[in-house]
């Protein structure tokens, strides 16, 4: 039983909508996170797959602290992280890295790259500047650069070179977990390969967990171990990554996958194309929230809200049809 | 065997700048039937872009140009046209949808007006006429009831709805060519389905023929019945879309299609293409995509590859297949 | 993997020069040498008086001399010479009170921006204030509760244009502050006052040189104004403003003792200006290559 680095717990997230300018009343709630469960064990990745409003990307934010959660625990080995002391959060800070979707923007384009991959160490650690300068230049080999690259820009380097730079400032301090958000979407598809195959080789060698935030089906299925499909804040079907590409059980898993279009022209299984769009997460539909854009949705899919059920072992779904 | 539309030939669009001159294209040349759907598939700097502006003469001053090559549609070289001449050509004949639907439209219009603008511009309609011209356009982008939304404001509706309406403003007039820019890079997994089924049935409808430029193999499956593949501001193999799958001969084709993960089965490993796109700006001779190319030698850096047909209608410019 | 042409920061600087407009540069070279040396170049002391040359009109109207050359003032003052000094004075309150002005103005902008709500809101009302109230009764209040003087004069001036800067700064900070990099900064770590001074700051600066540019002639005029009405520089210093106002009653008769100071004033903000909008333009992020 691999060693659990991250434990999420029911998870929620609820902006409140506000209106008016001096008395501000409430009118509403956003549940951009309502009620998620996962776990991410050690050297594995885990996706979190689902279109815009999905709340793939608040989840995120949630766990590298940028936000606050409404409810819910977060389980960093094993202990809950509100009752962290302040240096053990920082110590959690420490363990919990990101590389985020936009090369353009990621790094600061006025500092110099080995002040960008060092940051982390200058403001974590008491190493020396020698131990440090050490390190990045390790840790710039390590992710296809070379030394000479250190004293440079942001702006010299292309889009998929920058993100080679982000990953190797969220590996200086050796973390346990990092955060993908759209790591390689912004980039050209030839270089995709070159920095999935990177972020791969670098998981075998560091034992580093992924959180894997992408909305390309395929890339998904290259990198992780598990998947979790999301709806309107909700998990709707979570299983194994080989097991949920050939068997997806919930109809949107189905259709993302349909729309995840064939490789092959030759190939064009029954196409399932969804009618209307995501509903505003400010008024979801009732009972399951999926039900009207629903292919297959009965008359007790718009009472009833459907639970996460175990159907094969650890294939978990939420939806009347099973 | 259609009619052909558009035949591009040895088309050149340069871009003078102070530091040299950017060959953005330089020699490209294909052609598109009636009814037909070309893919032109390429990474950012392949040119792509700059073609389709070229072919709508809106390559952007100053310092670009069109040096040369010619572009005859429906029998004309258009590049022989005056301004004016042009455009009565643009919106109506051949028309254009580009990636981002909130920068196509403007925000201080309603819809409505927006869709009319080239219907009054090109057909001269007014008042009722012009009303139902409209409704008909947006009826056939399968926007729900059309007449109670022609007031409405781009920001009021959501990214898929807009794109259509992007849509709808470009085949107000039936125009014989659309050119369809990454029309669904912005847009979600599902949404993108329902689009791009919609541009099929619209297809069906007026048998307008399609140029669809995009980095996605999947896209191109679906959609498109020949392929033109770019790479530095050059076609690089031309083919029908099945053939090009079943059988990519220019290396370039063949590394893209090994480096694009599957989602229809496991890949233990991506082939990534080493290296990345080069700058156009001063080319060095020969082929562009030597200094990544796994077989190249030494005709590859003296001069470009002639265009050699390799079975039917499926041509590629590579010295190694000479 | 070769990235783009790296040059040497001296290329890059030369570079940078080029097409810079050549007119505001060279006289705004002439304006700053000619107050570094002022002490070398005026043809008489400013101060000195000569009851025997007063109200002598400038060399080439009847009348006038080569002695002096842009005339002399009532009480036989060469004009020329107070204006050097002045041009001295001018720079030298001017710098200095941009320099505390901006510093507050850009303090007080970054932290609004970085921390909004509350802060920024308070901060906000405090800066409208600031620009709502009126110049002149910022420098008179100053002055009598400070005495007058050339601090005085500085800080009065600073006070009067620091909350532009904080504005202009908050507003760059809120569009920074969303991109990924900042993000990036809270997540390996970094303190607040770290992110603002490592992060926000630098990436500033371009907008708080061309601010500091435009700011410049902004700054003489306001000077300049407070001087000629009394709230300013006291006599018997010299400052463009203020020899402007020894003019004011001669204006049919010795217009020369107002017309070259203000000449001055208006070819020196003028070419701040033009620079600054260059400079501006130049740094336009939209056309920087990325």
């Amino acid at each position: 039983m691999a060693e659990v680095v991250l434990e999420v717990q029911d998870l929620k997230k609820h902006f409140h909508v506000t209106r008016g300018l001096v008395l501000q009343r409430v009118i509403g709630w956003v549940r951009a996170v309502d009620g998620v469960s996962f776990n991410i064990a050690k050297g594995e990745t885990l996706s979190l797959v689902g279109e815009s409003g999905a709340g793939k990307t608040t989840t995120a934010r949630i766990i590298l602290l940028l936000e606050r959660m409404t409810s819910g625990s977060l389980l960093f080995k094993g202990k809950d992280i509100r009752g962290l002391s302040r240096s053990q959060l920082k110590e959690y800070r420490s363990a919990v890295q990101a590389v985020f979707q936009d090369p353009w923007s990621s790094l600061d384009p006025r500092m110099q790259v080995r002040s960008i991959v060092a940051e982390p160490l200058v403001v974590n650690t008491s190493m020396s500047r020698k131990q440090i300068s050490v390190r990045v230049h390790e840790l710039l080999e390590q992710v296809g650069l070379r030394s000479d690259h250190a004293q440079l820009y942001p702006h010299e380097f292309s889009g998929g070179q920058r993100q080679r730079i982000a990953v190797a400032r969220a590996l200086a301090l050796n973390p346990s977990l990092i955060v993908l958000d759209e790591p390689v979407s912004a980039l050209d598809v030839s270089i995709r390969a070159q920095i999935m195959n990177l972020l791969k080789d670098l998981q075998s060698l560091h034992g580093v967990s992924y959180l894997l935030i992408a909305h390309n089906l395929a890339t998904v299925r290259y990198m992780s171990q598990h998947v979790a499909v999301m709806y309107l804040g909700k998990i709707v079907e979570y299983a194994e990554a080989e097991e949920l590409f050939s068997n997806p059980l919930h109809p949107y898993t189905r259709a993302l996958i349909s729309a995840g279009l064939p490789v092959h022209p030759g190939d064009s299984p029954a196409e399932i194309i969804l009618s209307g769009e995501m509903p505003s997460p400010l008024n979801p539909p009732s009972g399951c929230h999926f039900h009207p854009r629903c292919t297959e949705a009965m008359p007790i899919c718009s009472e009833v809200e459907p639970m996460l059920r175990d159907v094969v072992s650890s294939h978990t779904v939420r939806c009347h049809l099973h | 065997m259609s009619k052909i539309l558009l035949q591009v030939e040895n088309l050149q669009t340069h871009f003078f700048t102070r530091r040299g001159i950017v060959k953005a294209i330089d020699g490209v040349t294909f052609h598109v039937a009636q009814g037909e759907t070309l893919g032109i598939i390429g990474e950012s700097g392949s040119g792509k872009t700059v073609t389709s502006l070229s072919i709508l003469r809106l390559v952007p001053k100053p310092g670009g140009r069109i040096v040369g090559g010619k572009i005859i549609f429906d029998g004309k070289d258009i590049l022989k046209l005056s301004d004016v001449e042009m455009r009565s050509y643009r919106g109506k004949r051949i028309s254009m949808i580009l990636q981002d639907p909130v920068a196509s439209l403007n925000p201080v219009y309603t819809i409505g007006e927006q869709v009319a603008e080239p219907v009054r511009q090109h057909q001269g309609l007014r008042g009722k006429a012009l009303r139902d011209t409209v409704i008909s356009a947006l009826r056939l982008l399968q926007i729900p009831s059309p007449e109670s939304r022609l007031r409405d404001y781009p920001h009021q509706m959501s990214g898929g709805m807009r794109q259509r309406v992007v849509g709808g403003i470009a085949i107000s007039c039936r125009p014989e060519l659309l050119i369809a820019d990454e029309p669904t890079t912005a847009l979600d997994a599902t949404i993108q389905a329902q689009y791009l089924a919609l541009l099929r049935h619209i297809q069906r409808q007026t048998n307008v023929s399609i140029i669809f430029i995009t980095h996605d193999f999947g896209i191109v499956a679906r959609m498109c019945d020949r392929v033109a593949v770019m790479y530095a501001g050059k076609v690089v193999e031309t083919a029908d879309t099945k053939e090009l799958f079943d059988n990519p001969r220019h290396p370039y084709t063949v590394g893209l299609l090994n480096s694009v993960p599957r989602l229809d089965r496991k890949v233990e490993r991506l082939c990534s293409i080493e290296g990345q796109p080069p700058t156009l700006l001063n080319p060095l001779p020969g082929c562009g995509f030597a200094p990544r190319c796994g077989s190249a030698y030494a005709p590859c850096y003296r001069e470009y590859p002639p265009e050699l047909r390799v079975g039917g209608e499926h041509f590629a410019s590579c010295w190694r297949l000479v | 993997m070769t990235p783009v042409v790296i040059q040497g920061r001296l290329q890059q600087l030369w570079q940078a020069l080029r097409g810079a407009p050549l007119a505001p540069l060279i006289f705004i070279t002439i304006f700053v040498l000619s107050a570094l040396l002022a002490d070398f170049i005026t043809p008489y002391p400013p101060e000195k008086m000569s009851l025997s040359a007063r109200l002598v009109p400038p060399f080439f109207v009847a009348g006038g001399s080569w002695n002096h050359i842009l005339g002399t003032d009532t009480l036989g003052r060469d004009l020329l010479s107070r204006m050097i000094v002045g041009g001295r004075v001018s720079l030298l309150v001017s710098l200095l009170a941009i320099l505390l002005g901006g510093g507050i103005g850009t303090g007080i902008g970054l932290v609004a921006g970085y921390f909004g709500g509350r802060i920024d809101a308070f901060l906000m009302r405090v800066t409208d204030a600031a620009l709502a109230f009126p110049m002149i009764l910022i420098a008179l209040l100053l002055n009598v509760s400070l005495g007058a003087g050339f601090a005085t004069v500085t800080i009065a001036i600073a006070l009067i244009i620091w909350a532009r800067y904080a504005r202009v700064i908050r507003g760059e900070v809120l569009s920074i502050r969303e991109r990924d990099f900042i993000a990036q900064a809270r997540i390996i770590g970094c303190s607040s006052a770290r992110i603002i001074l490592t992060h926000l700051l630098p990436n500033v600066t371009n907008t708080l040189l061309v601010l500091l540019t435009l700011q410049v002639g902004l700054v003489i005029l306001v000077e300049a104004s407070l001087s000629f009405l009394g709230a300013g520089i006291p006599p018997p210093t010299p400052s463009w403003g203020s020899l402007v106002a020894d003019g004011k009653d001669y204006f049919n008769s010795a217009w020369w003792i107002s017309l070259f100071p203000g000449l001055a004033i208006v070819l020196t903000v003028l070419s701040f200006n033009i620079l600054g909008d260059w400079i501006r333009d130049k740094l336009d992020p939209n056309l920087r290559q990325l």
